[in-house]
């Protein structure tokens, strides 16, 4: 696979720094994200020249300030770089500092030295440090650090020649010892680095210090490690304080000798001024929910033409399939199965890009973390943190990647009920049920001449779905129990101009995630649900035709209404008919029947195929075509007692439920996959659905 | 400490806690600033040396400083 003449480069540094910058820079559409093995932390790698006959692996590692890390991403980036037999250990690294902030950013860099590997050092924004009135010898910061230092900025590209040569050239480790382990180590160092095998003194520090985050040993070897340490009595917390005080002293001698000019606070004024308005008691709130509703506005209005075509397109494609190709299950399955299965997924695309273009503009421009802050406290209260804020809002589109955004909470239990909750968010796949229910049930009526009453039952809709999130989060924070801290020590970057180009490839970057993650379930449960759907008793099946020709003698239809009723009979007397018509007495209460039921069942992997479902059980043929459905709705007569079928009751009900409800297999992956293991996903399917019976219950009895 | 005020660190009284902050740069000898703090009066936001930061109130709380 890998190239051996093939450098490997690894990115890091500090967040914020400009990592993704560069990254983006030096391997441009050139890149791919995966996953490491056995984590679930996205890998972004890409490949680059450095110059005529050598190439580069890039990867960009998640963003840390020490090698002692918190997180599940800074995990892997201190594993990586401390693993040396390991799949990814680099050649040579690329620290990415922030020139305006250098001293915090050489922390990592001296801790890298110490481990003797071949570092770069690169200063980026050096047009902010210069504006800012900074003025530093790098000749001689490169002296004193013993390591290559190139200037680059990373916007602007410049500086990349000089920074790929000085990759190229950087072989050899520096030769600086920054951090001596103290004294009363020695030994326990000692015995470690003659077991391991290790070259530095400071690798066996790192063993001793933190066996449990680095993943590659062995149990035996944490074993050992442990032994050694209790034998000295080793205690990690009082050595990495004072590691990093000596680190720092280091440091602020080497930048005392550097800087000639430091930088004033003067440049930051405009930021400054505008922390004072984005994160004020009143003005900090009202902004952030406008943007909220922009963001809403847009994933919604401008998301709709682009999915409007999508939607006509699959259906067009699967029709004409369904004529050109022969007959057979086979070519059933492609052009009715796969086909608007594949449609299914491709359709949330649009809303996904618009909502990741809003959330990677808000990061880039340094919005977020002010939002972060501004939502913290209230966050806190249910049990989740400021960080939380971005997942929730993501799960407005979709929870697949609104759950993969929580693995920026660090803490466990704020992560956990994050996840738990997000899902009831009510995401873009609910939305064509809502919008034909509510229109089916709500007059189209404007109140005052200005609001129409069915964009409140909307608004009211969404709302439930975030009460019920809320709700949740308190009741997850009463019954999950933690003896892991919290924190919210976070950097709140200066304002910026968004980088357009980064926006973009985080759009393709999340999109691509979607449809590989998602895009898998969906197409699987999709197949087998329509085999479902359209299997039954071949008896029963076979005879279909004449059955329905038989009921319908007298009734003169066409052909195509006469096509349309043997799709409904054979739906109704498939396997997922019968399961729906099996589980009539358990929704009955809800109001429901076994027409609901069924599209219940089908609805079971994505949400949406409940619009389909009913437009062919009641004999509608594959239209999509909302204004049909809800004639056809309208007009259905409950047996019983002779009235419409779809009663105010019986939709909100319904309403109710697709609010709270599962229904998303991928969703369930996605938890699967982030929590490791089946515990959460199945507490969270139980806990959803019942939920969702209760409440969807509580209201058709109510209004019934 | 009020927002606009700025004191030197003088230690930490939580040392799991101080790990991570001195990373951030929170050093004892260096002075921090009190900018301002979020709506509900937490967290707050904190500069140490041209930093801008923020902390929770707990955390914020287990720094010590000199008078």
């Amino acid at each position: 696979m890998s190239n051996p003449h093939r450098l490997k480069i690894a990115l890091v540094g500090k967040p914020n720094a400009g990592k993704s910058s560069l990254f983006n820079r030096l391997t441009g559409l050139n890149q791919k994200i995966g996953n490491f093995p056995g984590i679930t932390v996205d890998k972004r790698t890409g490949f680059c020249h450095l110059d005529e006959s050598t190439s580069a692996e890039v990867i960009d590692l998640p963003g840390i300030y020490s090698l002692y890390p918190r997180t599940l991403d800074e995990k892997i980036v201190v594993e990586i770089l401390t693993d040396k037999k390991g799949e990814y250990f680099p050649d040579r690294i690329a620290v990415i500092a922030d020139a305006t902030n250098l001293k915090n950013c050489l922390l990592l860099l001296t801790q890298l030295i110490d481990l003797g590997l071949p570092v770069v050092l690169a200063l980026n924004m050096m047009d902010l440090a210069a504006k800012s009135g900074l003025s530093l010898d790098v000749k001689k910061l490169s002296k004193q650090l013993d390591v290559p230092v190139v200037m680059i900025n990373a916007r602007q590209g410049l500086g990349m020649e000089d920074f790929k040569k000085q990759l190229l050239l950087a072989t050899k480790p520096s030769q600086r010892k920054v951090f001596q382990p103290l004294n009363g180590v020695t030994k326990a160092l000692e015995e470690i680095q003659n077991h391991f095998h290790l070259s530095t003194s400071y690798e066996a520090f790192q063993y001793l210090q933190q066996p449990e985050n680095l993943l590659f040993l062995t149990p035996d070897d944490r074993t050992f490690i442990k032994g050694v340490a209790k034998e000295q009595n080793f205690f990690p917390h009082k050595y990495q304080g004072a590691e990093t005080i000596h680190r720092y002293g280091f440091i602020q001698s080497v930048l005392d000798a550097v800087i000639i000019k430091s930088a004033g606070q003067e440049w930051k004024g405009v930021s400054n001024r505008l922390d004072k308005i984005l994160t004020h008691k009143f003005w900090g709130y009202f902004i952030f929910f406008v943007v909220l509703f922009l963001i809403f506005q847009s994933v919604f209005a401008l998301a709709q033409i682009p999915m409007d075509a999508i939607d006509r397109g699959f259906a067009d494609l699967s029709t004409f399939l369904n004529k050109r190709l022969p007959d057979g299950p086979l070519f059933e399955l492609i052009s009715s199965g796969i086909v608007p299965g594949i449609g299914g997924i491709i359709i949330f695309i649009p809303q996904i890009a618009i909502l990741f273009a809003f959330i990677s503009i808000l990061e880039e421009t340094g919005y977020m973390s002010r939002v972060v802050f501004l939502m913290d406290k209230i966050m806190r209260r249910v049990g989740m943190s400021g960080r939380s804020v971005v997942p929730l809002m993501s799960g407005l589109a979709c929870a697949i990647p609104a759950i993969m955004a929580t693995r920026t909470i660090d803490n466990w239990k704020d992560r956990l009920i994050t996840i738990f909750v997000t899902p009831l968010m009510s995401c873009s796949a609910r939305l064509p049920v809502f919008t034909i229910l509510v229109a089916l049930i709500v007059p189209h009526q404007r109140v005052l001449g200005l609001i129409s009453l069915q964009g409140i039952a909307l608004m009211g809709l969404y709302l439930l779905g975030f009460i019920g999130a809320m709700f949740s989060a308190l009741l997850m924070k009463a019954i999950v129990k933690t003896t892991e801290r919290s924190y919210l020590i976070m950097e709140m970057p200066t304002y910026r101009v968004p980088k357009w180009s980064n926006v973009g490839l985080t759009i393709l970057e999340k999109t691509k995630t979607f449809v590989l993650q998602a895009g898998k379930i969906i197409i699987a449960v999709s197949i087998i649900l329509w085999v479902l759907a359209s299997y039954g008793p071949k008896e029963v099946m076979d005879q279909s035709r004449g059955t329905v020709r038989a009921e319908t003698q007298n009734l003169n239809l066409t052909e195509a209404e006469f096509e349309n009723r043997v799709a409904a009979y054979k739906l109704e007397h498939s396997y997922a008919g019968t399961i729906g018509k099996w589980m009539e007495p358990v929704i009955r209460p809800l109001g429901f029947d076994w027409k609901i039921g069924i599209a219940l069942v089908t609805s079971f992997a994505a949400r949406e195929v409940f619009v389909s479902t009913i437009a062919t059980i009641y004999s509608l043929g594959s239209t999509d075509d909302h204004a049909t459905i809800m004639d056809r709705l309208k007009d259905e007569i409950d047996p019983e007692t002779g009235g419409p079928r779809f009663t105010p009751a019986v939709g909100f009900s319904l309403l109710v439920f697709y609010t709270f409800a599962m229904q998303c297999m991928s969703t369930l992956a996605v938890v699967k996959r982030e929590t490791k293991g089946w515990k959460w996903p199945l507490l969270q399917l139980v806990y959803m659905t019942g939920l969702a019976y209760t409440s969807a219950l509580i209201v058709y009895q109510i209004l019934s | 400490m009020k927002p606009g005020e700025s004191a030197v660190i003088s230690g930490f009284t939580d040392e799991q806690l101080s790990v991570k902050l001195l990373e951030m740069g929170f050093l004892p000898g260096t002075v921090v600033r009190f900018n301002f703090s979020a709506p509900f009066g937490d967290p707050v936001c904190v500069n140490i040396s041209g930093i801008d930061l923020s902390l929770r109130l707990d955390e914020a709380s287990t720094i010590s400083i000199l008078d």
